[in-house]
């Protein structure tokens, strides 16, 4: 979806001329269609985009009561106190950690795939729709498959670990392998969707460029590096900050794995907002680390928008 | 004659510009007539058709559409069909629902719409192919399809913007009898649109030359040939193109060099102009003896041949198209002994200032 | 790591074949890998719960798990109710996001630039962000714990108009000049015209706010509270974590019962899409 999304990014300026010339004589009766076709969106956006997202910042220079409505003006009073809340920040640590495990471990691991998948041999494409398979997964799904994976008594790790006479790892209820966990299971469920894109990537590679080096005498890895990852290099940058971007809004398979323990190890942002607005009734304080959460994906949004806009020269 | 389109001081310039896409075009076309406006990329010419059609509004000036006048008419209404470049084919429906799809549009009974699209695909041999998408014809049937689109709207006026200029060009001399053809056949009335000055003086009642947001001529083909009103039209038309040489006036004479000038018995004031001759309207002799020219490429082409050829001292480079009773080669001496026709400019504003018609002008050859 | 050349000079017949079980072989680690969770989780749905929680992953083999999740819990409720989400929210996104890129591309007005670029900034607003203002404005329309208020707050999104605009945009002119020699209108132009010839970027829209919207899973839990609207993903959070916990047997079928659609779908519609 993205990728087809970026191609056409590509095509945009060439067409820009386009609408230039294409100017009717009937301009005057514009209005009545730009309320119909553009109204409903942006009454849609206003309400659920852009009235939130103001309603947020207001309550985030508030303190509020147990239903959420303002009482005391404080300024950025709430930034701060979040800022030297010890348990917020160990909250942004661990989301930092986790965002960039799982984007770098994501990247690499779906590389693996496409490169392995691009292969001429029998029956490749059976393996290219299984490695593409975790797309098909939702978030619920992945988490109960996972959770069996991890159980501590029935869970296969363990029955593993017990055949092979090594220490057994209580993997959702010790800190760091409930963080090991949870993004092994957010990498996995990750892996379709990258691969596809990186495949198609590979796939546009001209293969010209690998005869040229066949020739000249170029070993496969060499290829590999000198060749295949300069030319998708682009295309792996654009798949880094997307699932960059989904790593931060990370919620369900927190909420299903760990609930954000233990001992608040796997307590990450968007975790944290829901636990602060709707567990502990605290608004203002999950207001204001929802503006935080929104200025960090907005810098990543816009790298993203900078990356669709060079492919237009690219 | 009843006219059906007339333009008067139109003039086109963009929110977005000062400068006029067009300025101050007047023409009149008549009721069916295949009327060419002809011009390099650029010069406007998709604009003024656009404008005629409605498609884009127009900054001043009148334009009349069967004696009334058609400036804020929606484009519908102007009684008009047009058949684009791009052939403007709905890639989802079949070549049929293509032809209907005006007709559907302006809310026809079923059965009129029936006979004119079946009559439509008939006048341009499609009748078969009346299932099919646009994708799976090829690009002059494809083109045929806007055809038909444009005969089934029984508008007697139809705007054609380049409609050739896709095909290859076998393709595109066959079709250009067959439009011609059709024009007649259905008593048309066409305003066409191209680049190529072939289908200007094949097809064209009269042709309208544009260049740099101007109209430069409006004529018969024949007398835009013979009569070029300045030097980018004398340019414009003729394959290989019109030799433009400076020349200096003195003494009754145009001086190209010291071994080339061509006497005239009109008096012109002294100093610089451009002359220009056609390539086939040269005389020329194939003898070392008094030579004034050296050939660089020679090309047969069957009935004639076409060459290159250095002027001896000074090094102009004139263009010849020789009959097949001349025989040279590369790097031959060959003499140059006149012109049959010629044209003088003004070398500042290229406007046309002399068209020397006789035929018994000889340049004098004053090399060694 | 293109296809390897086998014209590569005096390679044995062997060492070639060799190369080959290599390959095959990294592929199949790699398939085991990214399937295992599958297989795990379908292969423990037909074992008797007994079995698994007594660490066997060996037992008769049977379809009691499903038909134990099919008549004891409401997955079939719940699948019925994100298909209903699902379809609604589609609908309404191929509708308003076509016509808002539509308005985009081929209307022009004051502002259009303006306005196009606060419909991106939408994209860089996270909703996760603004479930707190969401909440309180679904409440106060009433429309908590009810299809609409899964539906509502989804049905246009700046990246479905982003990319239908892009796609739009790649129309030839003529035809919008054709059809105003015709005399459509916008309205007719958009319906006749523009929206079959975006098919392929209609059904890929379509597909992907599906998707997204069958996944939703954070904003569901926060609004539904009955069986009656509740989709699927919360559905199974509900399942996992309330008196069924133990009962993996009947865990793991209901899982595969809600993942197996769309895997199907999504082979599917890789086949279709490469062919």
């Amino acid at each position: 979806m993205q990728q087809s999304l970026q191609n056409k990014a590509a095509n945009e300026s060439s067409n820009l001329k386009l609408k230039a010339n294409s100017t009717t004589a009937s301009k005057s009766k514009d209005g009545w269609y730009v309320a119909l076709f553009l109204g409903p969106s942006l009454l849609l956006l206003g309400i659920f985009v852009f009235y939130p997202m103001l309603k947020t910042f207001y309550l985030s220079m508030f303190l509020t009561n147990n239903v959420g409505k303002a009482t005391t003006f404080v300024g950025f009073s709430n930034y701060l106190s979040l800022l030297k809340n010890p348990a917020y920040l160990s909250s942004l640590g661990a989301t930092l950690i986790y965002v960039l495990a799982v984007s770098a471990l994501t990247v690499i691991i779906g590389l693996l795939l496409a490169v392995a998948a691009n292969q001429q041999l029998k029956g490749i494409k059976i393996f290219r729709t299984l490695f593409s398979s975790t797309m098909g997964v939702s978030v619920s799904v992945a988490a109960i498959f996972w959770l069996f994976v991890f159980n501590p008594s029935v869970g296969v790790l363990s029955q593993l670990s017990t055949a092979l006479h090594l220490p057994v790892i209580n993997w959702l209820t010790d800190p760091t392998f409930a963080m090991i966990a949870i993004i092994i299971s957010t990498v996995w469920m990750n892996l379709g969707f990258t691969f596809l894109i990186l495949f198609g990537a590979l796939q546009a590679v001209p293969t010209s460029l690998y005869e040229a080096a066949d020739i000249a005498g170029v070993s496969k890895t060499t290829q590999l590096f000198k060749i295949t990852i300069p030319m998708i290099s682009p295309t792996m940058f654009f798949v880094l900050i997307v699932t960059l971007i989904e790593a931060f809004k990370s919620f369900g398979l927190i909420d299903m794995m760990t609930a954000g323990g233990p001992n608040n190890a796997t307590n990450l942002l968007v975790y944290r907002i829901y636990q602060d607005a709707f567990l502990n009734g605290n608004f203002a304080q999950a207001s204001t680390e929802s503006i935080i959460l929104t200025v960090i994906i907005a810098i990543f949004t816009l790298i993203q928008f900078k990356l669709l806009g060079k492919r237009v020269n690219y | 004659m009843p006219m059906a389109i007339e333009l008067q001081d139109i003039t086109k310039v963009y929110d977005d510009g000062d400068q006029p896409v067009l300025s101050h075009v007047n023409m009149s076309v008549n009721d069916g007539e295949f009327f060419v406006i002809v011009g390099p990329s650029g010069c406007g010419k998709s604009t003024l058709l656009r404008m005629i059609a409605g498609l884009i509004s127009i900054s001043s000036g009148k334009l009349f559409i069967n004696g009334t006048q058609a400036n804020d008419l929606p484009p519908k209404d102007r009684k008009l069909s047009m058949v684009f470049q791009s052939y403007a084919l709905f890639p989802f429906m079949n070549v049929y629902d293509n032809v209907a799809f005006g007709l559907k549009a302006r809310k026809m009974s079923e059965k009129e719409v029936k006979d004119r699209v079946d009559h439509a695909l008939d006048m341009v041999n499609l009748t078969k192919f009346a299932k099919r998408k646009p994708r799976a014809l090829s690009g002059g049937q494809r083109q045929r399809v806007a055809l038909a689109r444009a005969i089934a709207s029984d508008a007697k006026v139809c705007l054609m913007d380049e409609p050739l200029s896709n095909l290859d060009a076998q393709l595109r001399a066959r079709m250009r009898l067959e439009l011609r053809d059709l024009q007649k056949k259905l008593g048309l009335t066409v305003i066409y649109v191209t680049h190529d000055q072939v289908e200007a003086m094949t097809m064209a009642d009269r042709v309208m030359v544009l260049h740099d947001h101007k109209v430069q001529q409006l004529d018969t083909p024949i007398n835009i040939y013979k009569n070029p009103k300045n030097e980018f039209v004398a340019q414009f038309f003729g394959t290989p193109q019109i030799n433009l040489l400076s020349a200096n006036f003195s003494n009754r004479e145009f001086k190209i060099n010291n071994s080339f000038s061509l006497p005239v018995r009109r008096q012109f004031d002294d100093g610089q102009y451009t002359i220009g001759i056609r390539p086939n309207e040269f005389n020329v002799e194939v003898t070392q003896k008094g030579s004034n020219a050296r050939t660089r490429e020679v090309s047969y082409l069957g009935d004639k041949t076409v060459a290159t050829a250095e002027i001896l001292d000074g090094g102009q480079i004139v263009r010849l198209v020789l009959n097949n009773q001349v025989d040279i080669a590369e790097d031959n001496l060959i003499k140059i002994t006149g012109a049959k026709q010629f044209y003088v400019f003004d070398s500042k504003t290229g406007e046309v200032l002399f068209n020397e018609r006789e035929a018994n002008l000889n340049a004098t050859i004053t090399a060694e | 790591m293109q296809m390897t050349n086998d014209r590569v000079a005096p390679v044995s017949a062997g060492s070639r074949r060799l190369k080959k079980v290599g390959k095959y072989l990294l592929l199949i680690i790699l398939m085991f890998i990214v399937v295992s969770p599958f297989l795990l989780g379908f292969w423990t749905s037909f074992l008797p719960t007994a079995a698994i929680s007594k660490g066997a992953l060996w037992g008769k083999l049977s379809f009691d798990n499903y038909v134990a999740a099919v008549t004891t819990t409401p997955i079939l409720r719940y699948l019925f109710n994100s298909l209903v989400i699902s379809l609604f929210t589609m609908i309404a996104q191929l509708l308003f996001c076509s016509m808002s890129a539509y308005a985009f591309v081929f209307l022009r007005f004051k502002y259009r630039k303006f306005l196009f670029y606060v419909f991106l900034a939408t994209m860089m607003l996270p909703f996760e962000a603004e479930v707190i203002p969401n909440f309180m404005t679904v409440r106060d329309m009433g429309l908590l714990d009810h299809f609409a208020v899964m539906i509502v707050p989804f049905m246009t999104t700046a990246f479905g108009t982003f990319m239908l605009r892009q796609s739009f945009m790649q129309m030839p002119k003529e035809l919008k000049e054709a059809s105003d020699i015709e005399g459509l209108n916008h309205w007719q132009f958009y319906y006749k015209v523009t929206l079959p010839y975006a098919k392929i970027s209609m059904v890929t829209l379509g597909a992907y706010s599906f998707l997204s919207s069958w996944n939703q899973y954070l904003w569901p839990m926060l609004t539904t509270f009955s069986d009656n609207f509740r989709p699927v993903q919360d559905g199974l959070r509900q399942l996992q974590s309330q008196e069924t916990f133990n009962n993996w047997g009947m865990i793991q079928a209901s899982a595969a019962i809600v993942v197996l659609p769309t895997l199907i779908v999504l082979f599917i519609g890789q086949h279709y899409f490469k062919a």
